[in-house]
């Protein structure tokens, strides 16, 4: 063990590093951690208590099992919600069965009037929005169903309205005064007027703190101008009503000192000095409008601020957050309609005198199909039950599904083409255009690189600051008996092995996943016990071992989707529902193969030969970077 | 004269969904499969909007008879503008044996009850293809019936109804009180909006038994079994003209 000396710089640094923005940092996530609401400490305090959290992933980082989130498997709608949720999804089916139709959107890179026309009949541009505001009024589950649907169908629409709403006047609804909210939600809710997202700009992509756009207060102080431009706004070309993040000039109250922070302000078309560019040319979601913005002494009204003046990058980081679940269940659907198309191929393609579904290498793709999709859709709805019921510190589960769904639902359509052949490759089968769409879901609202980095981070930062306490108790064993004596059992357990592993879960889970649960339990345990040691060797160097933390995500990611789905399946077995054995059969499958990944991830990091391959790869890349390229001369022709 | 209109609504499995019959054969799965109104009931609830929008209709009143999900047939039927619903609650395990006759009982009843004056139900059913609701209805009414209607119009104190009969079209006119049972090409069901779906939370829906109509539901039939339609044999190819006409006379198909 090293010092405490040295854990206290640990913390003190990835801290700085996390949170604070004084420095130029080559990653974006100290900045995402900003929008944790629960455990965003407000100063760097090193006498205070850890923060604490019921979050699953969180505790997983101490190698905790936290369940009261995930276990009972919290996701239901009841009485008048349930009804109205389910009003709603009939005539949603309806519309896409009958009038909308993906193929010509994407060929006409454009939503059909007659489709925007129904999707205002169903509220498909308000579902958040309460009913007060001419809204759906649906809560975040009746979203995620919603945008299931929406994902079995047309990505391209889907990104048309999520942009709208996820995040294009999520803002009004999360941070929006009641002026605010009642001037412009009657407004987007009903699709009367466009609303988009406006954070990316030409040099500012992950790195969301570095943005130049830049509003300063008028002289007579009534108003804000705003200069600059974004790039690839998601209805940048449409949007009337614009959450846009500039640079703003803030006081600091203590040294007096001038600052440019980040503000959040609400901008109109109307305003004057706002342009677009035509829209872009995509690989897919053609159907969704893509434009640059440009402002140009756009005058903004004060009262136009979201949130507070300087705190724009919490409200921009939150409202990414907060969209999150839907990326996830819409993705879900996706898969759904995937495995449908698969399945219907073979089920009826004879090859060899058989069906091919008959044949072990169909029968893996199929499997492995429903699988992810199990654990995608198990993981959406999950959080979007927990930001439901006012769960606040959920971002490294949003920041997982995201992740998780988004690559997920690439290999299941991938598989799909692959089982359907020469037939999946043509367009008229239409999984082409799923393919095309999805590609953008592991790039956009935070890149899948950087949202992992996020996750090993903010949870190794919230295990830091536990393993910190616990330093601080071993220089004065004598007053923080009980503290020790707990650790030292702990730690005495997870040496020994599986005899102490927590058996909270095996005892709370339908007795049919005894051994899913055993195996997550001892991942979770063995996660813990690594990122200790992690933190322990590394020290502050720790935030530039991305080699590393991108292993320590994926051991998170797949812990998690080991233990939602072991709720999810737990509460069918318990209810003895008509899908039961499926779900225990896909759990159990999961669990084999995730609680196996996690184990060989977790080795990676102590293990010397892994070491060395990514020092090799670091050279390869420095080298190519180098030489511009694969030169000419490395031809096996030598030319 | 505007008319209290009355719409059977009946919840089946939706038409997408592939049916499947359970493996004791006592009937089809419908546990966690998707259900919706049958469409020829969305026919008949339209039209009946319809004939409120145009003053024909006072009150429209949608009725379902099947357990408590039917409540969510009746909430369609309120969202797409039907005034008030009845639920005749009819218990799980009673379903199967659940006849066409149970259900005109149950209409005649509510009918006299509600003082309606014309009622409109689906030509069929697309679970079960009875295709008798409306015509014993009629007759334990003792009303006119108008079946199959493409076209409803009124004329002076009647109605001028359509009927698709086989080999072409029928207009017959009706004295009120009617029964009418809605064809295909009726006109085609709106789609519900969400202002609609959240007027029709508001609505009321009334709760029956058919014991409270004075309606003895016990069974008349018994279910023997439920088979899957037969898989279709495999054809042959034959060389040419010649074998077909001679392989259609070998079997004696011409």
């Amino acid at each position: 063990m090293k010092s405490t000396r040295q854990i206290y710089s640990l913390s003190r640094s990835a801290r700085s590093y996390i949170f604070g923005s004084q420095h130029l940092a080559p990653l974006l996530c100290r900045s995402y951690a900003a929008a944790a609401p629960a455990t965003t400490p407000k100063k760097k305090s090193v006498d205070k208590k850890p923060a604490e959290s019921d979050s699953f992933a969180f505790n997983l980082f101490r190698g905790k099992v936290a369940l009261s989130q995930v276990l009972p498997y919290p996701v239901k709608l009841e009485g008048e919600m349930q009804e109205h949720v389910q009003m709603i999804v009939q005539p949603a089916e309806k519309f896409f069965s009958e009038i909308n139709d993906a193929m010509a959107n994407d060929a006409n890179e454009a939503v059909s009037p007659e489709s925007i026309e129904h999707l205002k009949n169903l509220g498909a541009f308000g579902m958040l929005v309460p009913e007060e505001y001419e809204g759906a009024g649906l809560g975040n589950l009746g979203y995620a169903r919603m945008s299931q649907i929406i994902g079995e169908n047309d990505l391209g629409l889907g990104i048309f309205v999520g942009a709208h709403q996820s995040i294009g006047y999520k803002g009004i609804l999360l941070y929006g005064t009641k002026e605010q909210k009642e001037k412009y939600l009657p407004d987007v809710a009903t699709g009367r007027k466009y609303a988009a997202f406006c954070l990316t700009e030409p040099s500012s992509g992950s790195d969301a703190s570095s943005i130049r756009c830049r509003a300063v207060p008028a002289a007579d102080g009534t108003h804000w101008v705003l200069n600059g431009s974004k790039i690839w706004i998601s209805n940048g070309g449409i949007a009337e009503v614009m959450t846009v993040f500039a640079q703003t000039p803030v006081k600091d109250p203590a040294t007096g000192q001038t600052k440019d922070k980040i503000t959040a302000f609400v901008v109109e078309r109307g305003f004057g000095g706002v342009r677009n560019g035509p829209p872009e040319k995509k690989m897919g979601i053609k159907a969704s409008n893509t434009a640059e913005v440009f402002f140009e002494d756009c005058k903004i009204p004060n009262e136009n601020v979201l949130g507070e003046v300087g705190q724009g990058f919490k409200v921009a980081m939150n409202i990414l957050n907060n969209g999150r679940f839907g990326m996830a269940t819409t993705l879900a659907g996706t898969m759904k309609h995937c495995i449908g198309k698969a399945v219907d191929h073979a089920t009826n393609r004879t090859q060899f005198g058989s069906k091919i579904h008959t044949y072990g290498a169909i029968q893996e793709k199929l499997a492995r199909m429903c699988m992810l999709q199990y654990v995608t859709e198990t993981m959406g709805y999950l959080l979007a039950a927990n930001m439901d019921r006012g769960v606040l510190d959920y971002q490294v589960e949003a920041a997982i599904s995201k992740i998780f769904a988004s690559e997920a639902a690439w290999n299941v359509t991938d598989d799909a083409i692959q089982i359907l052949g020469g037939m999946g490759y043509m367009k008229e089968c239409g999984l082409e255009r799923v393919m095309r769409d999805l590609r953008i879901f592991r790039i956009f609202e935070g890149t899948n690189d950087i949202l992992r980095l996020f996750v090993a981070l903010t949870g190794m930062q919230f295990a830091g600051g536990h393993l910190r306490e616990l330093q601080k108790a071993l220089q004065n064993p004598a007053s923080n008996f009980g503290l020790l004596l707990g650790e030292t059992a702990k730690r005495a357990g997870k040496y020994v092995g599986l005899a102490s592993v927590d058996g909270t879960l095996s005892a709370n889970v339908h007795p049919n996943l005894a051994k899913p649960a055993q195996l997550a339990s001892m991942s979770i345990q063995a996660f813990g016990y690594s990122v200790e040691e992690m933190l322990v060797r590394h020290g502050k160097n720790i935030v530039d071992q991305q080699f590393l933390l991108w292993r320590v995500a994926d051991a998170a990611i797949d812990i998690y989707g080991m233990v939602a789905t072991i709720a999810r399946a737990s509460r069918s077995l318990d209810a003895n529902s008509s899908s039961a054995v499926m779900e225990e059969n896909i759990v159990k499958l999961w669990c084999n193969i995730a609680s196996e990944r996690v184990q060989r991830n977790l080795n990676v990091l102590k293990s010397a030969k892994d070491a060395e391959n990514f020092s090799i790869m670091s050279q390869i890349s420095q080298e190519v970077c180098e030489l511009k390229g694969i030169p000419a001369s490395r031809n096996p022709l030598g030319f | 004269m505007a008319l209290r209109v009355l719409i059977g609504c009946k919840r089946v499995i939706d038409y997408a969904v592939r049916v499947r019959v359970k493996p004791d054969k006592t009937g089809v799965v419908t546990d966690g499969v998707k259900h919706s109104m049958n469409p020829f009931d969305e026919i008949a609830v339209e039209e009946a909007v319809r004939m409120r929008e145009k003053k024909i209709a006072s009150e429209v009143i949608a009725i379902s008879c099947g357990p408590a999900q039917s409540q969510e047939t009746i909430r369609t039927a309120l969202a797409m503008g039907a005034d008030k619903g009845i639920h005749v609650e009819i218990p799980n395990a009673d379903m199967s044996v659940f006849q066409p006759i149970h259900v005109a009982k149950i209409l005649a009843a509510v009918a006299k009850k509600e003082k309606i004056d014309l009622i409109i139900v689906g030509k069929q059913a697309i679970d079960d293809d009875a295709n008798q609701t409306a015509q014993m209805t009629a007759a334990l009414l003792d009303w006119p019936q108008a079946t199959f209607a493409s076209k409803i119009e009124k004329a002076g104190d009647d109605l001028a109804v359509t009927r698709e009969i086989d080999g072409g079209l029928e207009d017959v006119k009706v004295k009120i009180p009617a029964v009418i049972s809605a064809d295909l090409r009726l006109n085609e069901p709106r789609y519900a909006t969400l202002p609609n779906i959240m007027k029709a939370k508001k609505k009321p829906v009334q709760k029956l038994s058919p014991k409270d109509l004075g309606v003895d539901i016990s069974s008349r039939i018994k279910v023997i079994s439920v088979e899957d339609p037969p898989t279709r044999q495999a054809g042959i190819k034959v060389d040419d003209v010649d074998s077909l006409v001679a392989k259609l006379k070998e079997k004696a198909l011409i």
